[in-house]
C-alpha cells in the first residue's frame, strides 16, 4: 500500500479493517463460503486458519534470507502444507466431530491464497515482529469475517446463534440460508454493505 | 456394467448434481476473477481440466502405492528392512504435502510441455497456467480421492479417480463459461455502485447455485436409463 515498509502496528490494524482479506482483498473465498453455515464450525476453521498463517508466517519470515526467487512459492506452498497437517492431525485428535463437518476444508487451507498472499507480501521482506503482528491482524480480520457471515446463515437459516435459539418460534426459519446458494447470496450483499458503509464514509468527510 | 454405471454416476455427480465450484466452493477464486469474457472463461476451464486429471492420475499412483494404509511399496521397504511384519504402514499423514507438491511439479511440467509443443495454446493460456498451483479445485480432486483409498475393501481404481477429475473440470468448466455469459450481459445492466464487481458475481453465483440444486437425482435417472438398456 505504502512506499516504506509498514510497522508492526501498522500492520496488525491493516489486517483487521482496511486490508481485511475477505472483504476488501476477497482471498481465501473457499472456506468462507464452505464452513459459514454455523458458527461453531466457522469459528473452529478461523482458528485453524490463524494458526496456521501465524506458524507459516513467523516461519517464512526466519528463513526469508535464504530464499531463492524461483523457488519460494514452492517453498511457501510446503511450509503451510506442514502446519496445516498439524492443524488437521490435532483437530482429528481432539475435535473428532468438528474435523468429520469441516471434512475437505481442513486439508484446503494449504490452498489458501489469503496465506500464500502474506508470506510473499510481508513474511518473506520484513522481520519476525512484523510478520507476526501481520499474522495476528490477518487472523483476526479472517475471524471477524467469517463470524459476520456466519451469523447471517445461522440466525435466518436456522433460528440460532451457537447453538442457542434466538429466534422467536413463529419466524419461519431459512432453508436456504445453510444450503449452498444462501452462502453465495450473503456474501454477495455483505460485500454491497461494507462497500456502501466505506463509501457513505468517504463522502461525508 | 456395474463399473460403468458407478463411473456415470461419478461424472455426473462431480460436473452437476456435486458441481465443485456451486455446491463445494473450490475454485472461487478464478470463478470470480477470470470470468469477465466467455474466451478466457473457457480458456481457464480447460487448463483446469487438463491440470486436475494429470494431477488426479499422480496423485493415485502416489497414494495407492505409497501413502494409503497398507499401501504395497512402504509395507514391502519395511519388511526387507527387517521391521515387524505385522506393523500395518501408514504414511497418509505425508499426504498433504505430497499433493501439493505433485500439484506444484505438474503445473510446472504442463507449462513447460505445452510451451514447447503447442506455442499457440501457450499464448492463449498464458497467466493462467501458474495460478492454478493455488486453485483449490484441484487439491480437493486429490483428497477426494484420497478419501476413497482410505478403506481397503471399497478401494478407487485409476479408472475411477480419473472420472472424477474431469467430472470436476467439466463442471468448473460449464459454470466459469455460464458465469462469463451472464457477466457480459451484467456489462449492460445499471447494477447499484456498492454491488458492482464482486458482489453482483456472488448473488448470480447464489442463483446458478440454486438452479444447479434442481439436478439432485439425475445421476439416478441416468443410471435407471442404463440399466433399462441393458435389460
Amino acid at each position: 500500500m505504502v512506499a516504506t515498509s509498514p510497522t508492526a502496528f501498522e500492520r496488525f490494524l491493516n489486517g483487521i479493517i482496511p486490508e481485511n482479506p475477505v472483504y476488501r482483498q476477497l482471498l481465501g473465498m473457499c472456506p468462507v463460503l464452505a464452513v459459514t453455515g454455523a458458527m461453531k464450525p466457522a469459528l473452529t476453521m478461523a482458528a485453524a486458519t490463524a494458526f496456521v498463517l501465524i506458524c507459516a508466517n513467523v516461519l517464512v519470515s526466519l528463513i526469508r534470507s535464504l530464499l531463492k526467487p524461483h523457488l519460494r512459492i514452492l517453498v511457501f506452498t510446503m511450509t503451510i502444507a506442514t502446519f496445516v497437517t498439524i492443524a488437521d492431525r490435532f483437530l482429528a485428535a481432539y475435535l473428532y466431530e468438528m474435523s468429520k463437518e469441516l471434512g475437505p476444508y481442513v486439508p484446503l487451507i494449504i490452498a489458501n491464497c489469503l496465506i500464500i498472499s502474506r508470506c510473499e507480501i510481508c513474511a518473506s521482506k520484513q522481520s519476525v515482529g512484523v510478520a507476526l503482528a501481520d499474522g495476528v491482524g490477518m487472523s483476526l480480520g479472517f475471524a471477524l469475517a467469517l463470524a459476520s457471515i456466519a451469523s447471517v446463515r445461522e440466525i435466518l437459516g436456522s433460528g440460532t446463534w451457537f447453538g442457542l435459539t434466538v429466534l422467536p418460534s413463529f419466524w419461519p426459519t431459512w432453508g436456504i440460508m445453510v444450503l449452498p446458494p444462501g452462502a453465495f447470496l450473503v456474501l454477495g450483499l455483505l460485500l454491497g454493505l461494507v462497500e456502501w458503509i466505506g463509501h457513505r464514509r468517504a463522502t461525508s468527510t | 456394467m456395474d463399473n460403468v454405471a458407478l463411473l456415470v454416476q461419478i461424472f455426473f455427480g462431480a460436473a452437476l448434481i456435486n458441481n465443485f465450484v456451486l455446491h463445494y466452493f473450490v475454485g472461487i477464486c478464478p470463478f470470480l476473477g477470470v470470468s469477465r469474457r466467455i474466451d478466457m472463461a473457457f480458456g481457464m476451464g480447460c487448463a483446469v481440466t487438463f491440470v486436475i486429471s494429470i494431477a488426479a492420475l499422480l496423485s493415485w499412483t502416489f497414494t495407492y502405492y505409497i501413502l494409503r494404509p497398507e499401501a504395497p511399496l512402504p509395507s514391502w521397504l519395511w519388511r526387507l528392512a527387517g521391521g515387524d511384519p505385522e506393523v500395518q504402514i501408514d504414511l497418509s499423514v505425508l499426504s498433504y504435502i505430497m499433493y501439493i507438491f505433485v500439484i506444484a511439479s505438474s503445473v510446472q511440467f504442463v507449462e513447460m510441455y505445452v510451451r514447447r509443443f503447442f506455442p499457440p495454446l501457450y499464448k492463449s493460456f498464458g497467466v493462467f497456467l501458474p495460478l492454478i498451483t493455488t486453485n483449490c479445485a484441484i487439491l480437493f480432486a486429490c483428497l477426494e480421492i484420497m478419501k476413497h483409498l482410505q478403506d481397503p475393501m471399497h478401494l478407487w481404481g485409476l479408472a475411477e479417480a480419473l472420472t472424477l477429475a474431469i467430472g470436476g473440470g467439466v463442471g468448473f468448466t460449464l459454470a466459469i463459461v455460464l458465469m462469463a455469459g451472464i457477466r457480459e450481459e451484467l456489462e449492460l445492466c445499471d447494477i447499484p455502485k456498492p454491488l458492482q464487481g464482486a458482489g453482483i458475481t456472488l448473488i448470480v453465483a447464489g442463483i446458478m447455485a440454486m438452479a444447479f440444486m434442481g439436478f439432485t437425482g439425475v445421476d439416478q435417472g441416468i443410471q435407471n436409463f442404463l440399466n433399462a438398456m441393458i435389460e
